[in-house]
């Protein structure tokens, strides 16, 4: 139960952060810890403590196997969370050569 | 697996392999990017009109990736709702990009641009066939990071500024998404969509499902710029070239907000009153929240991102009525709105071009030096405010009797409103921009080039005849497929796995 908890307290940190920092790139790490909370979520929801790995055999019985399928499909969530976090900073480095400045206060062109 | 279905994957062979080819060889050979953009849209608009046929004859089709059969693999699944969105995503697509070959002579790297483009269309369409939830997310991102790097394209100050507040923002709705989808399989044990309405259908309701809708109506909820979500849209869609905007607010907010809404709520989790209520609320809310904050705007491209989150209120309060005159009319909205918004970005695309500017009062009597232009331009403004013969009328037409018919004569009554002010908004465009004496600024405007206007004309022909849709016997084939793909609910999952043998 502890580890949901602790899992749920990193995605209430990244959101603050997202929510609550005015620097571009505190923001940026904001969204990544929020991303491994949910993906560390998704492992634990197939995990099973003293499991073992999911390999079928004739002589041994089908218990206590961790569900391989969150494993596989985190993995992908990982790769899109690497293509949108490259994406976020290559935009922090153009917006820091056209503003000078990571502050969002500061980077108010668009309004209305 | 029938032969028939051999053609589902296509949709997303076809750009994708455009998109590697352009990144591959688009540098060094200058037109083969509008060779192979021109060739994979129109290839998979051909294919969506045989698609709607092939739905028609053989009813559902499955495609198993891999050949491993549904439950266990990932499946593509084409029924009538998803044949209704294909053509409406590759319609406005094919047309954009014939527009968008004249229009991006300005930029550098065009080659970059169609690579994106297309990558675009391969998510959008994704998302569309998709039967399996995790791989919805997957074509969610891809569709999702393009865009928001074609946000960027220009470069400048406002379209970085507007891209980072609409890639963090995305990327928080995508987030809400995943973790709806962990709550979903830990509930079912299943990723595939049809797999997981059965097993709910079983399972019956259950608290966990009210946090799951909670948090996907946050999710696509923010994709499709519903009012409380909506504080990047009227940002990004500006700020993108203009065939971008056209592409964003055409289709984009529709296919990966509303109809992924549509699908998940009354397909895979099965539609509640609750539910029902809260997407009134929010379609009402936009609709005309959306409005009131277009009315003020000088900026033409700001003007139409409003009206974007207002009409797409339109189409989700025909959906959240539930009714099949309700959702029929909000998919007829959802098309129509697709057709006329993009023609008016690519309007006040060529507006950018002729003039250099998209404020209006910096127009002026332009009617007579761009005419095809200012015509295109007066159809869709009469489509959007819902004037008789176009199209845009009949849907909001729909839509306002479904109300009535339902006993919700408040929403019915917003509805009015909500065209109403419409129609004030872009009776100012058309003011501004097309008639009253031309100004000094606008002596040496020349009409845009052969490929804009064609774009702009052949959309201009679907909003006027687009009312024949509703005609009996066109009608069945293309929009009530669609209604009664989505009206079947739960009962999606036990089609799909009768047509899998």
């Amino acid at each position: 139960m502890i580890a949901y908890i602790l899992c749920l307290t990193l995605f209430c940190v990244g959101l603050y952060c997202i929510l609550r920092k005015r620097n571009i790139i505190k923001i940026i790490v904001g969204i990544i810890i929020a991303e491994y909370a949910v993906n560390l979520f998704f492992i634990l929801v197939g995990y099973r403590w003293e499991g073992r790995s999911p390999i079928f055999s004739s002589d041994t019985p089908i218990v206590d196997m961790v569900d391989a399928l969150p494993q596989a499909v985190v993995l992908t969530s990982i790769v899109i969370g690497l293509a949108t976090t490259a994406l976020l900073v290559a935009l922090a480095m153009r917006i820091y050569g056209k503003y000078g400045t990571f502050d969002i206060t500061k980077i108010r062109e668009l309004k209305g | 697996m029938t032969p028939q279905a051999h053609i589902v994957p296509l949709f997303i062979i076809l750009p994708l392999a455009g998109a590697f080819l352009t990144s591959l060889a688009g540098k060094r050979f200058k037109g083969l990017p509008d060779l192979l953009g021109v060739a994979s849209t129109l290839g998979c608009l051909v294919f969506s009109l045989v698609a709607v046929r092939l739905v028609r004859l053989a009813g559902v089709l499955v495609y198993s990736v891999g050949a491993w059969r549904p439950p266990v693999g990932i499946a593509l699944v084409l029924d009538g709702l998803a044949s209704f969105m294909l053509v409406t995503v590759n319609l406005v697509a094919c047309l954009v990009f014939v527009f968008s070959i004249d229009y991006m002579k300005r930029f550098t790297s065009k080659w970059k641009f169609t690579t994106l483009f297309l990558l675009m269309l391969a998510g959008m369409n994704g998302v569309i066939v998709t039967g399996d939830l995790f791989n919805l997310f997957v074509f969610l991102e891809i569709a999702s990071v393009a865009s928001y790097a074609l946000v960027a394209f220009g470069t400048g100050k406002q379209e970085l500024e507007a891209a980072f507040k609409y890639a963090v923002m995305g990327t928080v709705a995508s987030l809400f998404v995943l973790l709806g989808i962990v709550f979903l399989y830990s509930f079912t044990s299943t990723l595939n969509m049809a797999d997981m309405a059965r097993v709910l259908a079983v399972k019956g309701p259950s608290n966990i499902m009210l946090l799951v809708s909670v948090l996907f109506l946050m999710g696509f909820g923010l994709k499709a710029a519903l009012v409380p979500f909506h504080a990047w849209l009227p940002d990004a869609h500006p700020s993108a070239p203009a065939p971008i905007s056209a592409m964003l607010s055409g289709v984009l907010i529709k296919s990966l907000g509303v109809y992924a809404l549509c699908r998940i709520f009354y397909n895979v989790i099965g539609m509640t009153p609750q539910v029902s209520s809260l997407l009134l609320f929010l379609g009402a809310l936009s609709m005309v929240i959306g409005v009131f904050l277009a009315i003020g705007q000088w900026d033409l491209k700001r003007l139409l991102a409003y009206h974007s989150i207002s009409q797409i209120g339109y189409v989700v309060l025909g959906l959240g009525l539930a009714t099949p005159l309700g959702v029929l009319g909000g998919l007829f909205h959802l098309f129509n709105h697709s057709i006329f918004k993009s023609l008016l970005f690519l309007n006040s695309g060529s507006l950018e071009y002729a003039t250099g500017t998209r404020d209006l009062r910096k127009m002026g009597g332009l009617m007579h030096r761009m005419p095809v232009t200012g015509a295109t331009n007066l159809v869709a403004s009469m489509s959007i405010a819902g004037i008789p013969p176009f199209n845009g009328f009949w849907s909001k037409l729909l839509i306002i009797l479904a109300a009535v018919q339902a006993g919700r004569f408040g929403y019915a009554f917003w509805a009015v409103l909500a065209s109403l002010l419409t129609l004030a908004s872009f009776t100012k465009v058309m003011k501004y921009a097309f008639f009253g004496p031309l100004r000094q600024e606008g002596k040496g405007v020349v009409e845009v080039p052969f490929m804009m206007r064609c774009a702009m004309v052949l959309l201009a022909l679907i909003c006027v005849a687009g009312g024949a849709l509703l005609v009996p016997g066109i009608r069945e084939v293309f929009l009530i497929r669609a209604t009664d793909a989505v009206l079947q609910g739960l009962r999606y999952g036990t089609e799909v796995f009768r047509s899998v043998v």
